[in-house]
């Protein structure tokens, strides 16, 4: 902050302070909304006492400044959380920085203790955290103030614990060295922010018990105008820091034990098992609001014949809305479709494609035998015999219709056409927030839907079961059994080959662009190793690699053939340590 | 059966064939959904009949409105065959010109439109031109062999279907699927065209629409979506060849026919001869359909205000597509006939009038329970009223008369809008909207004389010039006489009174004779004082001064007009039984055309839902607050696989992604992600 912004504060302070200002302080203590103009008017004088009181050193300034900036952000966070369900998404869920989950953390950790209980969040529970950008700034400094400053004017704002780091702030941080900075910000940031909406405090402690107890909504109404200004500093603020500290922790340091402990105890291999048991520990917790969500699904259900009714009229139907839509669908083509030709198309099965819907429309509902040379000539056959034979009807039920694997523009456009045959009736569902985006004006007009909110609330079993889900896939512990269980399987000199290669990649682990192995490289290392002795041999070990996807290859620009191992390096590493336990 | 299965993901369900009975109709599920089993036959046939009746309208109005597009396409074909048939005779001609016509046909952005006017043109000249079409799509055309092979086919199968009684000729069609060259298609066109001159006179006979040697047009439907190597490749071999055999270009064209010159370089543009049309614009085209369709009396169905509104939104925000406008129409017709029980009178008026005889007990209780009908019983006095609400035959009656009222009002509302709009879109800034929907909308909503724009349109008729009134009294005289309304005898006297009235004032007013004007005694004036004075004066009596003869016609019009907007052009909803005729469930159109998957999630997500999930730890941790460090490490399994599901539901609906760079971490990509 400049001297000389100071000093005009001091000039505006003694025209306009005294009376309402005082008599606010004194008489409301329950937030009035005060108007951002008399905010800054306020906030001067305030600035004035804080200057006599600590300006001695700038620089000291100069951190409180920052700091109280991130105030300003976790004041934001704070609100958007509070402020309800009136405002629309972009208000609601203004995840400003990936410190978000951090707070979502620290308030679940308060959250669950009891009131009584000390309030500092302990240090040790807020793991490494987003570093902030150094930048984070005096820009916004004058609006932060006059939040802080709208109720406690004559007394320091300067929350007890920013004092008494700015006291001694290379011992802080020499104390917190194992977090990086945003951590300690973020806490000043949600302390400060108590602070503010509590009256009158500088001891943390009563603060926090008295935040708890604040009404939130009045947190919105008085800072709607600024948050609006923030807004957009924050947006730039968080696309400026390109580099995102994130932790390194990873789930599979938390999980090593459990997961092989799992896979000692089921000795399973694959995903299905894994997810069953998920399923099975998932079923003992009792899913929340039963009756309310099977009243809803019964609403679904009373529409089930008017949609049959639209399917004939020429319309087809859309799905969308939170929650499983698999067992309506379900529901629908049990109770309306028993009786006619139907086709379920899983749309979240990982290895589907159109080809294969295309496929069981030919073989099975056509009975052709035969192949096509592409897509497109099945489609037209297709088309071509659902036009000749009028009494054919087709109902297509597709999960998910906007999966990995049929949202492709060409998938879109080929479901869409059929969709487009008078007597083929499309029912979907949709769960991804932008999948009308597959859409364009021609496709939609294919496909012309007819849209239906269906939330359900219920959770995503089925489509979240194969192993494309996030979390089972990319745990270490599964990828590595299923290596050790591999190439048990294997002869020594294929284990040899494939150890090469893990060593290799090992060693690159820190070259961020290593393409991977070039083959000729690797053939003669595996010549000096006495591993193969042609490179047909070799070539024939990789395809048998490649096929129980051990490895990846992949061409460079300059079109030699690189090999990969598509584990991560803490995995790889666990196996080579592992086999040479096992020699 | 399960769906459930690790090995695939489709799975076709077929009954077995004795249990496939007649499958269900479509009238079996209007009558299972429906809310009301009143009538549902009947009503479901209405509905079918009325869609019919729409379809076959709005197909109509199309074809009338391509019309002139399609003739002048025509006479260019025409044009540049002749042209062919020319340069056929002279060889050096020949070798010379290499430009291949071509016809860059605009159509506007409303790409979903065009299907049905490409199916038109191509019937259009299937009837007169010739028998050799070829319609191509961008996304059938990656490569120019993959184009060429659909061209062929296409060509030839059209062959087929002229003569389809030489088998050998399927044949050959087959087998030249292997090799498919421009010298291919040059020897079918030679022997096609051969073959149909050499004909017998009985096979000439379908061949004689058709002009001697027709040419071949190809038409891209969608120029800007083929690929420029493409487009390149097929104009260039084609040039060659152009000498050949008669061809033609059509391209379809949604946004400018810039895009012709930026999509080709000079050298292959400058192988087309390219004559530019332009199709009528969408929007012109809906203000036809509403006209056509949906101010008239003719279709018994009439959208209430909101309805419009939406599906003119849609049309103006979204897509300016027409044919989902009627799409949105027909899905109002089924919803109306599927909703309300009453809809079954929502017919043409003698055969609604036969329908009410036959009502029954419930359908008169449905009738009774309509809030304008209660409207309209408590405004009678009380014998009647009791009669209205015991009597089911009194009731009959009584909504015979009504619908016909309903009906007569509808004759009448229409073509007195018409004559509304007439004066509104001649006034500066259109303060009633220029379109006749808009005006239309104003209408519906509430009582039109009420509102500020109409006061101040009034207002600015009253400053109309005498030409311009004269013109739309008589544009109102044509409305007037044309409609079949049964009271307008009156009102059209009337106006042709007032246009003799101005006649008259014409006359006379060439006649009068000049009185010196004021401002003329003004210039005499020289003394200050006696200047200060006239000038008072005049103010004086320019204030009360009296209306010229003009003025007091004019205003005498402006007050007539008023009066019959008063009398005819009562909001729809303040008539006794309106919501049988009118369909006002706008939201269900919303709903179920413009849907907001996001504000679902949204309002879904603003549930404690997504909190349950993300504190799912704070559960564990209020279940036992001393959980000590030990356990830390060891989380509950029901807990981890909960986040485990909530993550990959997360992960579905798109909220997060996998990030590449490290281990177990995601990505934000929704609400302010990085």
């Amino acid at each position: 902050m400049s001297l000389a912004e100071c000093r005009s504060a001091g000039a505006l302070e003694v025209k306009f302070v005294p009376d309402e200002d005082v008599l606010r302080h004194i008489a409301d203590d329950a937030g009035i909304k005060v108007q951002k103009g008399k905010n800054q008017l306020i906030a001067n004088p305030k600035r004035f006492v804080k200057k006599l009181e600590a300006i001695s050193d700038d620089e000291a300034q100069e951190v409180l400044e920052e700091k109280s900036y991130v105030a300003v952000l976790g004041v934001c966070g704070e609100e958007s959380m509070t402020n309800g369900s009136s405002v629309g998404g972009g208000e609601v869920y203004t995840f400003q920085t990936p410190k978000r989950s951090n707070k979502m953390a620290e308030l679940a950790s308060e959250l669950a203790q009891t009131p009584g209980q000390s309030a500092v969040p302990d240090p040790s529970k807020c793991p490494e955290k987003t570093a902030k950008t150094p930048q984070s700034s005096k820009r916004s400094s004058s609006s932060q103030v006059q939040q802080k400053t709208k109720k406690n004017e004559f007394v320091s704002t300067t929350p007890y614990r920013l004092r008494k780091r700015l006291a001694a702030p290379d011992a802080q941080l020499e104390s917190e060295s194992e977090y990086s900075a945003s951590c300690s910000e973020e806490e000043e940031g949600e302390e400060a922010q108590k602070e503010v909406s509590t009256v009158l405090s500088h001891q943390k402690t009563p603060a926090k018990t008295k935040a708890v107890s604040t009404p939130p909504s009045r947190k919105t109404l008085t800072k709607k105008k600024d948050n609006m200004n923030d807004l957009v500093e924050e947006y730039f603020e968080a696309h400026s820091s390109s580099k995102v500290l994130t932790s390194d922790r990873t789930l599979q340091k938390l999980r090593r034990k459990r997961l092989n402990q799992f896979l000692e105890e089921i000795n399973c291999l694959n995903v299905a098992e894994l997810q069953q048991t998920l399923h099975d520990l998932l079923q003992k917790s009792p899913l929340a609001y039963a009756a309310e969500i099977k009243e809803l699904n019964q609403q679904y259900e009373s529409l089930f014949s008017k949609w049959m009714l639209q399917l004939h009229l020429g319309f087809n139907i859309v799905l969308y809305g939170l929650g499983s839509k698999h067992d309506l669908l379900e529901k629908f083509r049990t109770s309306m479709l028993q009786d006619c030709v139907h086709l379920v198309v899983n749309g979240y099965f990982p290895s589907i494609t159109v080809k294969s819907v295309l496929n069981s429309i030919t073989e099975e509902v056509l009975d052709h035998i035969g192949t096509f040379r592409s897509p497109l000539d099945q489609l037209e056959f297709i088309m071509k015999r659902f036009k000749e034979d009028s009494s054919l009807e087709l109902y297509v039920l597709i999960h998910n219709l906007d999966s990995q694997m049929l949202r492709g523009e060409r998938s879109q456009q080929i479901l869409a056409q059929l969709s487009s045959l008078p007597s083929i009736y499309l029912i979907a569902s949709i769960d991804h927030i932008n999948a009308p985006l597959m859409w364009d004006q021609a496709k939609q007009s294919l496909y012309n839907w007819l849209w239906y909110e269906t939330t359900t609330f219920s959770p995503y079993v089925e489509e979240t079961s194969y192993e494309n889900s996030l979390l089972v896939q990319q745990s270490g512990s599964l990828a590595l059994s299923s290596l050790t269980h591999v190439l048990r399987s294997l002869t020594p000199n294929a284990r040899g080959i494939f150890r090469l290669l893990a060593q290799y990649q090992l060693e690159n682990k820190d070259n961020a662009s290593y393409p991977g192995l070039s083959f000729q490289d690797f053939y003669q290392q595996c010549r000096e190793a006495f591993l193969v002795n042609s490179d047909l041999t070799l070539r024939a070990q990789l395809t048998e690699f490649r096929d129980h996807k051990l490895i990846r290859t992949k061409r460079g620009a300059d079109g030699v053939e690189y090999l990969l191992i598509p584990v991560d390096d803490s995995t790889l590493s666990d196996f080579l340590e592992k086999e040479d336990e096992d020699i | 059966m399960s769906t459930r299965s690790l090995s695939k993901g489709c799975f076709v369900f077929k009954p077995s064939p004795k249990k496939r009975k007649v499958s269900r109709t479509t009238a079996y599920y209007f009558r299972e959904g429906s809310s009301d089993l009143e009538d549902s036959e009947l009503r479901f046939a209405t509905c079918q009949s009325l869609q019919k009746q729409v379809k076959s309208e709005t197909e109509q109005i199309e074809e009338e409105l391509n019309e002139q597009l399609f003739d002048n396409l025509v006479s260019f074909l025409r044009r540049s065959h002749s042209a062919f048939q020319e340069k056929k005779t002279e060889w050096t001609c020949r070798t010379k010109s290499r430009e291949i016509p071509t016809a860059a046909l605009v159509l506007g952005v409303n790409v979903t439109d065009h299907d049905f006017t490409f199916r038109s043109l191509s019937e259009v000249l299937q009837n007169n031109v010739t028998p050799y079409i070829a319609l191509l799509e961008a996304k059938d055309c990656p490569g120019i062999k993959n184009l060429m092979q659909k061209l062929l086919g296409q060509l030839m199968n059209c062959c087929i279907d002229v003569d389809s009684s030489e088998e050998e000729d399927y044949e050959h069609v087959s087998r030249s699927r292997v090799r498919c060259s421009m010298t291919t298609l040059i020897n079918w066109y030679e022997s096609a065209t051969k073959r149909t001159d050499s004909e017998t006179p009985g096979k000439k006979r379908t061949s004689s629409r058709h002009w001697q040697s027709p040419p071949v047009v190809v038409i891209f439907k969608d120029m800007e979506s083929f690929t420029t190597k493409v487009l390149q490749d097929f104009v260039v071999i084609s040039s060659q060849h152009i000498g050949e055999f008669p061809l033609v270009l059509i391209f379809g064209i949604a946004t400018s026919p810039m895009i012709i010159h930026s999509l080709l370089p000079h050298s292959v543009s400058s192988l087309l001869c390219i004559e530019l049309f332009q199709s009528l614009s969408c929007k012109d085209h809906l203000s036809t359909i509403i006209d056509k369709i949906l101010l008239t009396t003719q279709f018994p169905l009439k959208l209430s205000e909101k309805v419009l509104q939406v599906l003119i939104n849609i049309f103006l925000y979204h897509d300016f597509s027409v044919q989902n406008f009627i799409k949105g129409f027909q899905l109002c017709i089924v919803e109306h006939f599927h909703s309300n029980p009453l809809s079954v009178l929502c017919c043409q008026l003698e055969e609604a009038k036969r329908r009410v005889n036959s009502l029954s007990h419930n359908q008169c209780e449905n009738v009774r329970r309509l809030p304008s009908f209660r409207r309209y019983v408590e405004s009678q006095v009380s014998e009647k009223q009791i009669a209205l609400l015991t009597v089911d035959s009194s009731l009959k009656e009584a909504v015979q008369k009504l619908l016909e009222d309903l009906n007569v009002y509808h004759e009448n509302y229409f073509p007195i809008l018409r004559c509304l709009h007439v004066f509104t879109s001649s006034l500066p800034k259109y303060p009633l909207g220029k379109q006749i929907r808009e005006l239309h909308c104003a209408c519906l909503e509430n009582r039109v004389w009420e509102t500020e724009e109409y006061e101040s349109s009034l207002q600015l008729a009253r400053m109309l010039n005498k030409s311009d009134l004269v013109t739309m009294l008589q544009k109102c005289v044509e409305i007037l006489v044309s409609s079949p309304g049964r009271e307008f005898d009156e009102i059209v006297e009337k106006l042709k009174e007032f246009l003799t009235q101005f006649q008259k004032l014409e006359e006379a007013y060439q006649e009068r004779d000049e009185s010196i004007s004021p401002q003329k005694e003004l210039q005499k004036k020289t003394n200050l004082y006696h200047l200060q004075k006239t000038l008072l004066e005049l103010k004086e009596s320019r204030r009360s001064k009296k209306l010229t003869k003009f003025e007091m016609l004019r205003f005498e019009v402006v007050d007539y007009i008023d009066s019959l907007v008063r009398h005819y052009l009562v909001p729809a909803d303040h008539k006794t039984l309106h919501e049988i005729v009118y369909f006002n469930t706008a939201s269900v159109l919303r709903e179920h055309l413009n849907a907001a998957p996001r504000i679902a999630l949204h309002t879904a997500l603003n549930n404690p839902y997504s909190y349950l999930k993300a504190f799912s730890t704070v559960v564990t941790a209020a279940e036992g607050p001393t959980a000590d460090a030990a356990s830390s490490d060891q989380v509950d399994d029901v807990i981890h696989a909960r986040f485990i599901r909530a993550v990959s539901e997360l992960e579905l609906l798109g909220f997060i992604k996998p990030s590449k760079q490290k281990t177990d971490h995601v990505a934000r990509l929704t609400w302010g992600g990085c």
